[in-house]
C-alpha cells in the first residue's frame, strides 16, 4: 500500500509540475467547509500535504457551507466572489450548477485519473450527479438510538422508528421533508421502487405526512447536524436521524450509549463545486489543487478521520485505520456490505422539482 | 400671638432623635409644641435637620427615638396617608399627567367623596387661591406661581388641620414671593389652620411667622416670636444667622445682673446686656446690630463707651446709608442710618467715635 | 426620542442650529426697519446695497449647507446600509424580469395564446420558444428560469434542466441539410455575416434577424468572432420560418429568393413534437399558462404567495389549504411577540422600579446583572435554556427530585411556544428595562409623598400616580421589545420546535435553502408594513411623543 501511495504521489506530481509552470497561479486560496471534525478531516487528507508540496501556498479555510448557496449567489450579484472552492452536498450543488453560480467541469480533464488508469468519469461514476460537482464522500442520513432506553430488542428495522408501542419515547426527525417523506412511505407500504413515483402525487403527499402524523407528538425536530447526537446523549430522544459520521463520533469517540440502525439509510454526496466566475489565476491554483484534493489516495485517507465513504471506487479498498483511535474505519462506512443491506437512493432530480411544493405542505402540516 | 404655654398641644415633638446610619444625629432630642391654629417656621441652614423634622411629622421618615403627637395622639406608628396633614412640596409636585381639576379632586376621591361634593370643593379651594379658571389645564402649563397656587390649594382641599410647607416659595422670583408670603399667610390665619413652614430664607420667616424656631447642628436653637428673635437673640448662632448683625469678640470683665464689661480683644472696654455669659473671665461674643449703632454723641447716653472708628466704605442703599467701618480689629463692623434731610454722610478714611445703649449690645456666648 | 413636548427653558438651554435661524431671522427683522430707504420703497438693501432677502438667505445657506456637511457621514452610512437594501427588498419582492428576459420570443408569442382554453399553444410559440431555449441554453440561463417558475409550478426546474441537455439535439438539422444543399454557401458564416448586414434582408427575414442579433451578442461575450463560427441548426430553423412565412419577398440576396422558392417543397420538422419527446409535459397548458402568468417584468406573484394565495394561469385564487402557512405564521409571530411584550413588561417593571430607587452606585452594580447578558453570544444563552428547558434538564430534574412531578410526566418546555417565550423574554428584558429605568428615574419620589400626605394608600399612589408616568418608558420599551422580537429567527429556530417558529424562520429559509428571494423580500416587507402599521397604530392611541427613552 505504501508503495501505491509513494507512485500515486510520484504520478501526480510530474503531472502536476509542468502545469504549475506553464500559468500564472494565484498563491491564495479560500476553501469553504462545514466546519467541526469533517473539515478537519479535509484539512487533515488534503490541505496539509498539499501545502507540504507548496509552501508557498496560504489556504483559508471558510465555515460557511450551510448557507454557502445564498453567500455564492449574493457574491455573485455583488460581482466580488472571494471563496475558491466549496463544500456542499449534493442537491445545493445542483442548485448552484442551475444558478450558474457554479463551474462546470471536465471530470477527465480536470480531475485525476485511478491509480490503475480507470478514468475519472469512470471512477466517480454515477456519484458526479451534476456537471458542477466533484463528490468527495458518500455519507448518509440515518438512525441511531440509545442502547439503554429500548429494552431487549433493540430496533434493526427503519420502521421501528414509527412503532411507538415498541419503542415509547421521542424520536428526533430533522425539520425538512426529505427523508422523511420518504422513510414514511417506506413503512406505509410502498415499495422502494416506487417510493417516489408515490412522493409526487398529493395523495402520496398525504400519504407520507399522514404516517409521520401518528408519531408526530413524539418528535423533536432538528435543524442542525449537532441536534441530534446531543439530543441523545442527553437522553432526550430515544432514536434519531442525523449523519452517520456524527453517530460515529458519538458513539466511538465519545462512548455514549448509543447504537446505530442502518436500516434504510438515505445515501447523499457532499463535494466540491468551483464558483463561477474565477479569475485565471485562481482558478488555475483551484484546479491544480483539486486535481491534488480528490485523487484516489486522498480521498481514502479522509476516511482516516471520519466514518465517511470515499466517492471514488477505487479508494474504497485503500481505507484504513482511524488515525486516532486506531480502529478499522471499513466496518462504520455506510456502504460497507453489512451496513448498506437495505439502502436508499436519494433521488435529486425529484427534489429539485418536489423541494418547494412539499416544503410548503411539510411546514404548513408541522404549525398545525 | 399664639399661647405658648399651653398644655394641650396640637403638634408635640418628645425627644425625638433621628439618625440615618446610626452613627450621627441628624436630629437631636427635638422638644416642641405647637398650639392649634399657629404659624411657625422652622428656619436654618441646609443641613440642620428642619426637613427631616418636617418629614417625620408627614411620616416620610420615622423618628429614631421618641415620640410625635398630632392632637394628643401619638402618631409614630401610622401611615403617612392616615395623618391627614396637608403638605406643600419644595417643587409642588403636582401630578403632570394629571389636570388641575385632577389633581384637586385626587384627595377627594381616595377619601371616597361623592362628585358632586368633590367638584364644590375643587371649585371652592380654586377660588380660595384665584385659580378658578385653570381647572382645565395640565400642571405644565401653569407658571410657577400658578403652579404654587395650585400646590396650596390641593393641600388645603381637603380640608386639613394641619399644612406643612417644605421651602414652598424657593422657586419663585422675589416679587413673586413676597406676594405669596403674603398671601399664604393670610389664608392660613383665614382658615385657622395649623402651619408648619420650612425655610432657610430669614425674612420669609420674620414675615410670615407666629413663631421662628432656629434649628443647627440638629438642635432648635430658639424658639420665639419674629421680635424677639431679632432683638433678643439667646446666643451668638441666632444673633449672625437672623438679620445683619455685628460681632465684635472679647472677655468678660465685670457681671452684674444688668451690666457686663466686656473688655475687647485691643484693649477697649464696653457696657453690654448679659445674656448668655455665665461668669467673669468668659470668652463672649458681642452682638449688636448695625441699626442701634450711633455716631453722632447727641444721640447717645450720657457717659456711654465710646469706640474709634475708621470709615472704609460708604454705600448708599437708597432708603438707608450702609457705612461700613472698622472697629476694634473688625473691619466688617457695619453701621445703618436712615435716609433723612439731615442725616450726614460719612466718607472713607473719616475718623469717627461710635456707641450705642447697653441693652442694645448683648454679651452672648463665644 | 426626547419629549418634545415638554415647554420650560430646559429646552433652550442649549444653542442649536434652529436658534441660529431664528437669530438670524430676528436680525433680519431688526434690519429690515433701520434698512436705507425704509420698507415703503422697493426691496430692502444690505449695507452692501445687495437685497437683504438675498443676503439673508446666503447666510442660512451657509449654515444650512454647514449643517448638512456634518450630518452627511450618517446620511450616506444609513443610505448606503439601511435606505439602499430596504429599497432593494421592496424592489426584489414585485420584479419578474427573468422570464420576458430569457424567453424574449415566446413571451410575444403567447400573447395570443388563450391559457382558459384547455390546448397547448401552437407552433409558433413552440418555435419562438426553441430560439429561446437554445439561447438560454447557451448562457446557461434556463436552468435559472426553471428554478423560478418551479416556485410557481411543481416540475417546470427538470422540465427546463432536461429540455435543455436535448435542445441542442432536436432533428431540426434537417432544415440545415436541405437549405445547405441548395447552395453549400449557407454553410459558410461570412455569407450569414453579409446577409445581415443588408436591412432588406432583414426586413424580409425579421425572426432570423432577431435571432442572429441575439447569436452575434452571444458570441462576442464568448470572445468569438461569428465570422468563424459554424451556423447553428437554430439558425437554418429561423431562416426556413421566415421564408415559409414572408416567402422572403423584399430580400436583396439572390439566395434568399432561390431558397424561398425551394422552401415549398421541404421536409418539416414539427417542433412541438420535438419538445414534446424532450418531456411530454410540453403539451400541459398548465407550464404555458404559468409562463404566460408570470411574463410581465413585475408580478404580485409573490405577495400573493405570502398571504397563502397564488397566480395561477386562471387568476387569482387561494393555495390549497395544505399549504397555506404564511398568515398562520404572521398571527403567531404578532401574537408571540405581544406575549414576549407582555412578559418583559411584567418582569421588567419591578426590576427597574428597584433599580430607579437604589442609591446610583448600587444601582449601577445592579445595572451590570440587567447587562450582562448583551455580553454573552446569544447562542449560548439560548442554549443554555436548551438546557434549562429541556425533559432531562435542570428545572424538570429539580421537580422531579422534589416531588413535583413524576418522573414518567416531565414537563414539555422546550420546543414549543412557552420555550420560546421563556428565552426571548430573557433576551429581550434588558431592552424594557433600560428604557423603564431611565424614565423612572425622571420621576421624582416627591410624587409618591406627595400623593401618600394627599390620603393615598401606597397601591393608589403607586396606581394612580407614579405608573401613569412610567408609561412612556413602557411604551418605550414595549416599542422596542416587540419590533426586535417581531423579527427574531435565531432563538425560535433553536427552541421553537414547530409552534414557536416565528415568520422570519421561513424568511431565512427562502434566503438560505429555498432560494426564492423574491419570496423572502415580499414576507419581509409585510412584516416592515405590520411593524409600520402598529407604530402608526400605537402614535394614534398613545401618541409618539408619549415615549421616552429618558
Amino acid at each position: 500500500m505504501k508503495t501505491k501511495f509513494i507512485a500515486a504521489l510520484a504520478a501526480s506530481t510530474a503531472l502536476l509540475a509542468p502545469m504549475a509552470m506553464a500559468e500564472e497561479m494565484a498563491n491564495d486560496m479560500t476553501l469553504v467547509s462545514w466546519g467541526g471534525a469533517y473539515q478537519k478531516s479535509q484539512v487533515n487528507a488534503y490541505s496539509a500535504p498539499y501545502m507540504e508540496m507548496h509552501p508557498d501556498v496560504k489556504v483559508v479555510w471558510d465555515e460557511s457551507s450551510n448557507e454557502a448557496v445564498a453567500k455564492l449567489r449574493a457574491m455573485n450579484e455583488a460581482g466580488n466572489v472571494t471563496w475558491d472552492l466549496v463544500d456542499v452536498v449534493a442537491a445545493d450543488a445542483i442548485r448552484l450548477c442551475d444558478e450558474g453560480l457554479a463551474m462546470e467541469i471536465d471530470p477527465d480533464k480536470d480531475l485525476a485519473a485511478a491509480p490503475d488508469g480507470t478514468s475519472a468519469a469512470d471512477d466517480f461514476g454515477d456519484l458526479l450527479v451534476s456537471d458542477c460537482f466533484i463528490p468527495q464522500i458518500v455519507y448518509s442520513t440515518t438512525f441511531g438510538y440509545r442502547t439503554d432506553l429500548v429494552g431487549d430488542t433493540p430496533p434493526d428495522d427503519i420502521c421501528d422508528v414509527f412503532d411507538l408501542e415498541a419503542y415509547p419515547g421521542k424520536r428526533a426527525l430533522e425539520k425538512r421533508p426529505i427523508n422523511n417523506m420518504e422513510w414514511a412511505l417506506l413503512c406505509d407500504g410502498v415499495a422502494k421502487d416506487e417510493v417516489y413515483d408515490v412522493l409526487a402525487t398529493p395523495e402520496g403527499q398525504e400519504k407520507a405526512l399522514a404516517k409521520l402524523g401518528t408519531i408526530k407528538d413524539n418528535v423533536i425536530w432538528w435543524s442542525a447536524g449537532a441536534d441530534t447526537p446531543q439530543l441523545l446523549a442527553d437522553g432526550e430522544v430515544v432514536m434519531g436521524s442525523t449523519y452517520n459520521g456524527r453517530l460515529f463520533s458519538v458513539i466511538e469517540e465519545q462512548k455514549q450509549p448509543v447504537a446505530m440502525l442502518w436500516d434504510a439509510q438515505v445515501f447523499d454526496l457532499d463535494g466540491w463545486i468551483i464558483p463561477a466566475g474565477l479569475p485565471a489565476d485562481r482558478l488555475a491554483r483551484v484546479k491544480d489543487f483539486l486535481m491534488f484534493a480528490t485523487d484516489t489516495q486522498r480521498l481514502a485517507d479522509q476516511a482516516k478521520y471520519i466514518s465517511y465513504g470515499p466517492a471514488r471506487a477505487s479508494s474504497a479498498p485503500l481505507v484504513g485505520q482511524h488515525a486516532d483511535l486506531g480502529i478499522e474505519m471499513a466496518p462504520h462506512m455506510p456502504t460497507d456490505p453489512n451496513n448498506a443491506k437495505n439502502t436508499f437512493l436519494y433521488n435529486y432530480e425529484f427534489w429539485a422539482d418536489y423541494r418547494d411544493d412539499i416544503d410548503a405542505k411539510f411546514q404548513a402540516w408541522l404549525a398545525k | 400671638m399664639a399661647d405658648t404655654s399651653s398644655n394641650d398641644a396640637f403638634v408635640e415633638f418628645e425627644r425625638v432623635q433621628k439618625s440615618y446610619d446610626g452613627e450621627t444625629l441628624v436630629v437631636k432630642d427635638l422638644n416642641l409644641k405647637m398650639p392649634k391654629g399657629e404659624f411657625l417656621t422652622m428656619l436654618g441652614p441646609s443641613g440642620s435637620g428642619k426637613t427631616t423634622c418636617l418629614m417625620m411629622l408627614a411620616g416620610f421618615e420615622t423618628a429614631t427615638h421618641g415620640e410625635i403627637k398630632l392632637d394628643g395622639r401619638p402618631i409614630n406608628n401610622i401611615p403617612p396617608h392616615k395623618r391627614g396633614i396637608g403638605m406643600v412640596f419644595q417643587n409642588y409636585a403636582l401630578f403632570p399627567h394629571m389636570t388641575i381639576n385632577e389633581n384637586l379632586s385626587f384627595p377627594l376621591e381616595v377619601r371616597k367623596i361623592g362628585k358632586s361634593d368633590r367638584e364644590a370643593k375643587v371649585k371652592r379651594a380654586l377660588d380660595m387661591v384665584e385659580m378658578g379658571d385653570f381647572g382645565g389645564r395640565r400642571p405644565a402649563q401653569l407658571s410657577g406661581g400658578q403652579q404654587q397656587r395650585i400646590a396650596l390649594a390641593r393641600a388645603l382641599v381637603f380640608e386639613p388641620e394641619l399644612v406643612l410647607m417644605d421651602e414652598p416659595l424657593g422657586a419663585l422670583d422675589k416679587q413673586l414671593r413676597e406676594k405669596m408670603q403674603f398671601e399664604i399667610t393670610d389664608l392660613a390665619h383665614r382658615l385657622g389652620i395649623t402651619v408648619v413652614y420650612v425655610t432657610h430664607d430669614q425674612t420669609e420667616a420674620l414675615t410670615m411667622s407666629d413663631r421662628v424656631a432656629v434649628f443647627d447642628d440638629g438642635r432648635i436653637q430658639q424658639i420665639a416670636p419674629p421680635d424677639e428673635l431679632y432683638e433678643s437673640p439667646q446666643n451668638s448662632f441666632v444673633a449672625q444667622f437672623i438679620g445683619e448683625n455685628n460681632t465684635l469678640e472679647g472677655t468678660v470683665k465685670e457681671l452684674s445682673e444688668n451690666l457686663a464689661l466686656v473688655e475687647l480683644d485691643d484693649g477697649e472696654v464696653i457696657d453690654c446686656m448679659p445674656v448668655n455669659v455665665n461668669k467673669v473671665g468668659d470668652r463672649t461674643k458681642v452682638s449688636i446690630r448695625p441699626e442701634r449703632v450711633e455716631f453722632q454723641k447727641d444721640r447717645l447716653q450720657e457717659g456711654a463707651h465710646l469706640l474709634k472708628a475708621t470709615v472704609k466704605e460708604f454705600i448708599y442703599m437708597g432708603d438707608v446709608f450702609r457705612t461700613r467701618l472698622s472697629v476694634a480689629g473688625n473691619d466688617d463692623f457695619i453701621i445703618k442710618s436712615r435716609n433723612a434731610p439731615d442725616q450726614v454722610r460719612l466718607k472713607p478714611g473719616e475718623q469717627i467715635e461710635i456707641g450705642w445703649l447697653p441693652q442694645d449690645c448683648r454679651a452672648l456666648d463665644a | 426620542m426626547s419629549d418634545l413636548k415638554s415647554t420650560g427653558p430646559q429646552t433652550a438651554d442649549a444653542p442649536t442650529p434652529e436658534d441660529a435661524l431664528h437669530e438670524a431671522a430676528a436680525y433680519a427683522a431688526r434690519e429690515q426697519v433701520h434698512a436705507p430707504g425704509g420698507p415703503a420703497d422697493g426691496p430692502v438693501l444690505a449695507a452692501d446695497g445687495t437685497p437683504l432677502k438675498r443676503s439673508l438667505n446666503r447666510a442660512l445657506r451657509r449654515q444650512k449647507m454647514r449643517a448638512l456637511a456634518l450630518i452627511a457621514p450618517l446620511l450616506i452610512f444609513v443610505l448606503l446600509t439601511f435606505i439602499a437594501p430596504i429599497a432593494d427588498m421592496l424592489f426584489r419582492s414585485v420584479e419578474n424580469q427573468i422570464v420576458s428576459e430569457t424567453l424574449p420570443e415566446t413571451v410575444v408569442a403567447l400573447a395570443d395564446w388563450d391559457s382558459e382554453a384547455g390546448a397547448p399553444p401552437a407552433e409558433p410559440v413552440f418555435a419562438a420558444l426553441y430560439v429561446d431555449l437554445f439561447f438560454a441554453e447557451a448562457q446557461k440561463l434556463h436552468t435559472r428560469l426553471g428554478t423560478r417558475l418551479n416556485y410557481e409550478k411543481t416540475g417546470v426546474s427538470s422540465l427546463f434542466r432536461k429540455t435543455g441537455r436535448r435542445v441542442g439535439r432536436f432533428d431540426t438539422d434537417t432544415y440545415t441539410d436541405q437549405i445547405t444543399a441548395l447552395d453549400p454557401g449557407w454553410a459558410e458564416p461570412a455569407t450569414w455575416v453579409a446577409m445581415m448586414q443588408n436591412n432588406g434582408n432583414r426586413a424580409a427575414l425579421p425572426l432570423t434577424a432577431r435571432a442572429w442579433d441575439r447569436w452575434t451578442a452571444y458570441l462576442a461575450s464568448e470572445g468569438d468572432d461569428p465570422a468563424k463560427e459554424d451556423i447553428e441548426d437554430v439558425l437554418f430553423t429561423t431562416l426556413y420560418l421566415d421564408l415559409v412565412a414572408t416567402g422572403g419577398s423584399g430580400a436583396a440576396d439572390a439566395r434568399i429568393a432561390q431558397a424561398a422558392a425551394a422552401v415549398g417543397g421541404f421536409e418539416t420538422v414539427t417542433l412541438s413534437e420535438q419538445f414534446a419527446a424532450a418531456d411530454k409535459d410540453w403539451l400541459d397548458p398548465e407550464v404555458w399558462g404559468t409562463i404566460k402568468a408570470f411574463a410581465p417584468n413585475y408580478t404580485a406573484g409573490y405577495f400573493l404567495n405570502s398571504v397563502d394565495m397564488q397566480k395561477t394561469p386562471h387568476g387569482i385564487e387561494a393555495r390549497p389549504e395544505n399549504q397555506q402557512i404564511y398568515m398562520m405564521l404572521f398571527k403567531r409571530t404578532i401574537f408571540m411577540s405581544i406575549m414576549i411584550t407582555l412578559s418583559c413588561i411584567l418582569l421588567g417593571y419591578p426590576v427597574a422600579w428597584i433599580l430607579a430607587n437604589l442609591p446610583t452606585r448600587t444601582a449601577n452594580l445592579l445595572m451590570i446583572l440587567v447587562l450582562l447578558p448583551f455580553w454573552t453570544s446569544l447562542l449560548v444563552r439560548t442554549s443554555a435554556w436548551k438546557v434549562m428547558l429541556q425533559q432531562q434538564g435542570v428545572i424538570n430534574d429539580t421537580l422531579v427530585w422534589l416531588g413535583i412531578v413524576a418522573d414518567d410526566s416531565r414537563l414539555v418546555m422546550i420546543n414549543n411556544q412557552f420555550g420560546t417565550i421563556v428565552a426571548m423574554t430573557h433576551i429581550l428584558l434588558p431592552f424594557m428595562i433600560l428604557p423603564l429605568y431611565s424614565v423612572m428615574q425622571t420621576i421624582q419620589p416627591t410624587y409618591l409623598r406627595a400623593a401618600k400626605s394627599l390620603g393615598a394608600t401606597n397601591w393608589t399612589a403607586f396606581w394612580r400616580v407614579y405608573f401613569p408616568q412610567s408609561v412612556p418608558g413602557i411604551g418605550a420599551g414595549s416599542i422596542l421589545v416587540f419590533i426586535l422580537s417581531i423579527g427574531y429567527y435565531i432563538t425560535p429556530e433553536i427552541v421553537g420546535g414547530t409552534t414557536g417558529t416565528f415568520i422570519s424562520n421561513r424568511i431565512a429559509y427562502h434566503i438560505s435553502s429555498s432560494l426564492n428571494w423574491g419570496l423572502a423580500a415580499a414576507l419581509g416587507s409585510i412584516l416592515l408594513a405590520v411593524v409600520m402599521l402598529l407604530y402608526w397604530v400605537y402614535d394614534k392611541i398613545v401618541g409618539i411623543d408619549n415615549v421616552k427613552l429618558g
